[in-house]
């Protein structure tokens, strides 16, 4: 029997569901599929930090239980945020729609969802603002591009504001400069208007304001974790380093992400930085109360990333130090580096950045008086001021993957390489437009690094993963540094899924690995803790 | 003999193939895909144009590893299982090469009396198509895997942070007992 005589042909069979839906961009209907979006904030979080309509609720919920008035908050805090910052009324109004930057979102190339195209994103709020704010709009409404404000755009925003990193690739390609991340914090700001927002944007937040960490960790169990890793230091080298905290009058304050005394393998990375602080001898200290280098007010709203901003330079001038050493973060850079003088600049109180054992000034740093330590690192290697041993590198084959802030928020692209390339002898660079100002981002920054959001980061993550995997194929790469707490956390479900067998590390894990130390016994040990120099394959990171 | 034609026409059968399945994607974004040929700024592309080629030419090869078919089946497969698709949707793919192949060479199948081998080779898509579903299957439940080791690394993390507070507790605790011991 030929297939011609049966009734049905297979491919009728398949035709039900066979066609995407012809979708208009305008129709702001939003499926919430279990897996693509993060889950709302605790209200006990919302009351800490005094913000809107604190209530149980879910996205996945028909009724969100908005405030009565919430279209009039929409507006008001829109008109509020036009007058208030002039690029937010500029980025409104002046893209052209040239489609430079539709596909350069890692969320559209990764998903193939037309509204992750930088231009439609924005296009979501633009659409709303064109329909009341400008009077084209106002007389011709849709045929204007315009869109009313109902529940279902506010339901859309949340899904696709939410759906964004804030990582800037689509405003390295826009000619005019418009910066669609900019366009999602205001978007997240009017969502948080309404108490519309996610977990791991603002629970970190809350607990950054109550006891200095995103984690909540009080300062007598800061101080336990400093001295726990003292101890594994020295049993790997056999040298008890130095461990300052809250010293008065100390050269230097030393700032960095909980993640790193938290989890590995940040603490990994944190003991490199404790290493080599005492190698050189460096006048620093440690502060509870200035225990978290990030900054999740960014992701929420400018008043809050001023306020988390504030401690550490208050305690800066408490302390009496001379300028701030950051460690190896990525968002609070771009905090530092675009709002922080204008917010809570200038710190005169402080004195402009000079290496105290290269003499080297750090002119990116002169005003905000905070140094990046891959900065501070590299110099000691340029002038030769460490000893170095690359070799118990040698069963690494390590790429790095460019953290969107450090690269694009301060151009901070060479000094990591430098650093890695002294500290181990096979380094490999993934593809030329998928590292430095154009990296692909990790997925899970801005907070939406959860695991119920899995579904959507590997979707986000597949533009790094892919790269990632080019460089696993063609040279064997097996390690994937880079210079970011929430990328070392991000990263691992990421290769594991897109690139298995590649482990995450930290950029001063490795120098950590390589750091001769006067009085160190024979390193057989690597700051994991696993014999130097085994091949991996048997590492369950 | 089918399997000539299949190798001679080739090109097109996989042109189309590919094209049926970048029509699963919304207009815009079935577009972009079609146009970029960077590997890197259009790896949705370029990996699902690897693994359908991959597919096509290990489906034709007698005595294919099942690895290496899985392994091109993965590619294709691995994105759409996180993609905004149903199981059906992301598989369908699979058995549109029927239909593919039946509107490239109908004429000659025909005309050359092939049906039987037709019988057959459909007889292998379908087969395909089950080994397909165990790949998606093992996409998702790594998908699960995932989510379930982040949270209990959070966990692990925790009690470690503990476990360490604990450990620098204790020995403090001893040496402040040794010296009062010694007197
Ligand atoms: S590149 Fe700039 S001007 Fe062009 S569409 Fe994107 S945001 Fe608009
Ligand atoms: S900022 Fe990043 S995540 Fe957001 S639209 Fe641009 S490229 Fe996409």
């Amino acid at each position: 029997m030929s297939s011609e005589e049966l009734d049905i042909k297979p491919e009728d069979l398949l035709k039900f569901d066979y066609d995407p839906p012809k979708q208009d961009w305008m129709d702001p209907s939003v499926a919430f599929r279990k897996g693509t979006y993060c889950y709302s904030c605790a209200p006990k979080h919302l009351e800490y930090l005094e913000m809107a309509n604190p209530r149980e609720w879910q996205p996945h919920d028909k009724d969100w239980k908005l405030p009565e008035n919430w279209k009039e908050i929409v507006f008001e805090g829109m008109r509020d945020r036009l007058s208030k910052y002039r690029s937010f009324q500029l980025f409104m109004d002046i893209c052209v729609r040239c489609g430079a930057c539709a596909d350069k979102c890692h969320f559209f190339i990764g998903s193939g969802d037309p509204k992750n195209m930088p231009v439609l994103r924005a296009e979501l709020l633009r659409s709303v603002y064109r329909n009341d704010f400008t009077a084209v709009g106002k007389i011709l409404g849709k045929l204007a591009g315009g869109r009313e404000l109902t529940e279902d755009v506010i339901k859309e925003w949340f899904y696709y504001f939410y759906q964004c990193t804030e990582c800037r690739r689509c405003s390295v390609f826009c000619p005019y400069g418009i910066d669609t991340a900019e366009i999602t914090m205001m978007a997240r700001e009017l969502l948080n208007l309404l108490g519309l927002n996610i977990t791991w944007a603002l629970e970190p937040a809350a607990n950054c304001q109550r006891t200095g960490n995103h984690l909540g960790i009080q300062p007598h169990t800061f101080k336990d974790s400093l001295e726990f890793f003292q101890d594994e230091i020295e049993d790997i080298t056999g040298v008890k380093v130095n461990l300052p905290i809250s010293k008065k009058g100390a050269d230097v304050l030393f700032v960095t992400p909980s993640g790193d005394y938290f989890a590995d393998p940040g603490t990994f990375t944190l003991m490199g930085y404790m290493m080599l602080f005492h190698e050189i001898g460096l006048d620093y200290t440690w502060s509870p109360y200035a225990s978290e280098g990030g900054n999740f007010g960014l992701f929420n709203s400018h008043e809050l990333m001023k306020q988390l901003n504030a401690k550490i330079y208050a305690e800066a001038k408490r302390l009496g130090v001379k300028w701030i050493l950051g460690g190896e973060c990525g968002h609070m850079w771009r905090v530092v580096n675009q709002y922080m003088d204008t917010m809570n600049g200038p710190a005169d109180f402080l004195e402009e950045p000079v290496s105290p054992i290269t003499g080297t000034k750090f002119e990116n740093a002169k005003s905000t008086k905070m140094v990046h330590i891959a900065e501070f690192t590299a110099d000691l290697m340029k002038h030769n001021k460490v000893k170095l041993d690359p070799s118990r590198n040698d069963s690494l084959r390590v790429t790095f993957h460019d953290s969107c802030n450090p690269s694009r928020a301060m151009g901070l692209l060479e000094e990591p390489r430098h650093v890695l390339k002294s500290v181990c002898n096979h380094f490999y660079e993934m593809p030329e437009n998928t590292i430095r100002e154009q990296t692909y981002c990790c997925a899970g920054g801005a907070g939406l690094g959860t695991d119920e959001n899995m579904e959507m980061r590997m979707r986000g993550g597949f533009p790094r993963g892919n790269a990632l995997r080019h460089v696993q194929e063609k040279h064997d790469v097996n390690r994937l540094a880079c210079v970011c707490a929430i990328d070392r956390a991000t990263l691992i479900p990421l290769a594991d899924y897109w690139a298995p067998g590649v482990v995450v590390t930290g950029v001063h894990e490795l120098v950590g690995n390589a750091l001769v130390m006067k009085g160190e016994k024979e390193r057989e040990l690597d700051m994991r803790g696993d014999p130097l120099n085994e091949m991996e394959g048997d590492e369950d990171v | 003999m089918l399997r000539d034609l299949l190798s001679r026409k080739r090109a097109r059968i996989v042109e189309k193939w590919f094209d049926v399945i970048l029509e699963t994607y919304p207009e815009d974004t079935s577009k972009f895909l079609k146009k970029g040929k960077d590997p890197f700024a259009n790896p949705v592309r370029h990996t699902i144009l690897q693994g359908v080629e991959g597919v096509y030419d290990a489906l034709l090869k007698e005595g294919q590893s099942p690895e290496a078919l899985n392994d091109f089946l993965d590619k294709v497969i691995r994105i759409r299982a996180v993609q905004d698709f149903s199981p059906s949707q992301a598989l369908a793919f699979v058995f549109s090469l029927k239909g593919v192949i039946r509107e490239v060479l109908g004429k000659e199948i025909r005309e050359n009396h092939l049906h039987d081998q037709l019988l057959l080779l459909e007889t292998r898509i379908d087969a395909l198509a089950l080994r397909a579903f165990d790949v998606y299957m093992g996409c998702r439940e790594e998908i699960y895997e995932l989510r379930v080791s982040e949270v209990k690394r959070m966990r692990e993390q925790a009690l470690r942070l503990l476990e360490r507070t604990d450990r620098v507790f204790q020995k403090r605790k001893e040496d402040e007992d040794a010296p009062s011991r010694d007197s």
